[in-house]
């Protein structure tokens, strides 16, 4: 199977379905001359020409709301925040009015429409530009949240979201733009609420997504050579969540790691620990453990932004907690 | 659109009656005072071209042709209400009849607007969308990044603005350093106008001239009509922050007996006609308030429904 790299994992994915599908269009700041900040859609530009691929203003709740209403008349937008810190200034058209119309006007419309935005810490580009707020994404009802973590899953997934009639936020992983995975040539799709286990293990179960998959991959490498086999669960997309494979997992392996790059208070960990314990309180050997970023705004200094963020160590770390 | 404006407040007339006694909850923002705008504007539009209001939106669907059995049958919470019971008096919304929905957000669908705007030009037809906002929305944000864009890519959007001169209670003259709405769309090089919003045939032929005109494809519009709301902002605001002579004055320029007057004048219609209409837009009201009565409310397992519509086994 042939390597591609992340960003390219997206443009495979546009250019398909931009092909196989006339409505589909991508609008975004940088995405067309440019190609997108993170190369992302770059080609698609030449490919489908400039009514397609649009460049637009540096105007975030713009390029949602006409997302939207394009998404309610005919067309399936593909809209690009750059990164999801200036998602947040689109937080309106996105919670207010994205993820609430479809109930609020009973059932009358729907929204077939993706927001990519790229997330994630690690490269000191401090408290503004390092986010991983994925749950309070997850914490709203009518939207779909979809956190990739190697280019095959990328692929599978984007298109999958492209072609849902639901509205999808799709969260790119920063750090992972550049990291490398194999592909099948054929066309694939891989399906909502599926979670995939990275890899097989019997004393411990690990949920991470997103960059901190390998993160958590690494920390089973290291708990290997001490004799530990740690189960590593990739959920892929938050919501739906397929909550049966990590239940399942945690009731063979009876202790749990959930890790994240998020913040820890009220995150997606405190969730996920908290269904564990709801349906697995006496199959537990131990606590559930978080391993998550410090509640503090991502900080420059390359040492202090290490503290702040979990990595594999601190993946490790949790589960000598719990395993010793 | 005598009927249309005679209906209107009638509409709001019951839904305050009912309101009153309990039997519509929320927020509730009346438009008695404003009908000649939605009746003139959204008059001059074809079936198929979209419409889409703000919170203050009960006006706007039913002159887009609405049923007022489902628009009051929502006010009441039921399930043959327009939204199936889940949007309220600010959320309306009708697929059939093109009406794109009240939003309770101040200015936040104005760029669903101009998306709206950017299907019907990328699809190649010569549809138009017609957005109304209030005077508030005019300080916001997404209003200018909205006009931005409907500009920079010659939008086929006709953006009304009901200029009622209160953005909730506070004056236009406190909230706009520059209040001369349609001066600010010219600043974003669109056409704006200023129109009479108590006078319904000015709002109409000056509607009439700017779809036409945004349908060959100039680039979107902006009008501003300039009008009042009797009432207070919201059913509890007794909009006591403006003088009883202020609000008297306007009463004076009401666009009902306005029209009526004309129409007489010109001998268009008679005094018993104008008395079926109002007795018509009357049982129609009633007929609707008994219907919403008695219809259901929403079945409790339509908690869960619409949320998604794919629901991926959850």
């Amino acid at each position: 199977m042939p390597e591609i790299r992340y960003f390219e994992a997206v443009q495979r994915a546009l250019a398909e379905e931009m092909t196989r599908d006339e409505r589909v269009y991508v609008l975004g700041e940088d995405v067309g001359l440019v190609g997108g900040t993170f190369r992302a859609t770059e080609g698609l530009m030449a490919e489908f020409g400039a009514r397609r691929v649009r460049d637009t203003p540096i105007a975030e709740a713009a390029i949602i709301g006409m997302a939207m209403g394009s998404a309610m008349s005919g067309l399936r937008p593909v809209a690009e925040l750059m990164t999801l810190n200036f998602g947040i200034v689109a937080m309106d058209q996105i919670i207010n009015h994205v993820s609430k119309a479809r109930y609020m006007f009973g059932g009358q419309v729907s929204l077939p429409m993706v927001i990519r935005a790229a997330v994630g810490g690690g490269t000191q580009k401090s408290a503004q530009h390092s986010h991983s707020v994925e749950s309070w994404f997850v914490n709203t009802p009518g939207i779909r949240v979809i956190v990739p973590s190697t280019p095959y899953d990328l692929v599978g997934l984007l298109k999958t979201s492209v072609r849902s009639e639901d509205p999808i936020l799709f969260l790119e992983h920063e750090g992972l733009y550049g990291s490398r995975g194999e592909i099948p040539e054929e066309e694939y799709l891989l399906p909502f609420g599926v979670a995939e286990v990275k890899r097989p293990g019997r004393d411990v179960t690990i949920v991470a997504w997103s960059k901190m998959v390998h993160e958590a991959l690494k920390a089973a490498e290291i708990l290997s050579r001490e004799g530990i086999e740690a189960e590593v669960i990739d959920p892929r997309t938050l919501d739906p969540l397929d909550i049966d494979t990590i239940l399942g997992s945690v009731a063979r392996t009876r202790r749990a790691v959930i890790a994240e790059e998020g913040w820890r208070n009220v995150g997606m960990g405190a969730e996920l620990s908290s269904r564990i314990q709801e349906h697995l309180f006496y199959e537990l050997e131990a606590p559930v453990q978080r391993v998550a970023a410090a509640d503090v705004p991502t900080p420059y200094a390359k040492n202090l932004e290490k503290l702040a963020l979990p990595d594999a160590q601190r993946v490790v770390d949790a589960v000598l907690k719990i395993t010793l | 659109m005598y009927e249309d404006m005679v209906l209107i407040r009638r509409f709001e007339e019951g839904a305050a009656e009912a309101y009153a006694d309990g039997l519509i909850g929320g927020f509730m923002h009346l438009y008695i005072g404003q009908e000649a705008v939605a009746t003139g504007a959204i008059t001059a539009l074809n079936h198929d071209d979209y419409a889409l209001g703000t919170y203050r939106v009960h006006a706007h669907a039913l002159v887009r042709g609405s049923s007022p059995r489902s628009l009051m049958a929502e006010l009441y919470g039921r399930a043959t209400g327009c939204c199936k019971g889940k949007g309220g008096s600010m959320h309306f919304f009708d697929a059939e009849k093109y009406f794109m929905g009240g939003y309770g957000i101040v200015g936040g669908h104005l760029p669903i607007a101009a998306g709206l705007g950017l299907s019907m030009q990328m699809q190649g037809n010569d549809r138009v969308v017609m957005a109304f906002l209030g005077d508030g929305a005019s300080n916001q944000g997404v209003f200018h990044e909205s006009l931005n864009m409907a500009k920079l890519w010659d939008l086929p959007v006709v953006f009304v603005c009901e200029n009622n001169f209160y953005g909730i209670g506070t004056d236009v003259r406190n909230s706009s350093a520059f209040n001369e709405i349609h001066k600010k769309a010219q600043g974003y090089g669109i056409p704006g106008h200023v129109v009479n919003g108590m006078d319904v045939l000015a709002v109409r032929e000056a509607c009439e001239e700017m779809v036409r005109h945004v349908r060959q494809g100039s680039g979107p519009v902006l009008i501003e009509a300039r009008c009042y709301r009797y009432g207070g902002h919201s059913m509890t605001d007794a909009g006591k922050y403006r003088s009883v002579a202020e609000a008297e004055l306007w009463k004076k320029r009401d666009p009902i007996p306005r029209l009526a007057k004309s129409m007489l004048e010109a001998g268009i219609v008679d005094q018993e006609r104008l008395d079926q209409i109002a007795e018509k837009a009357n049982a129609t009201v009633i007929d609707a308030m008994m219907y919403a009565e008695e219809s259901p409310v929403p079945d409790a397992s339509s908690l869960y429904d619409d949320v998604y519509v794919e629901n991926h086994g959850a």
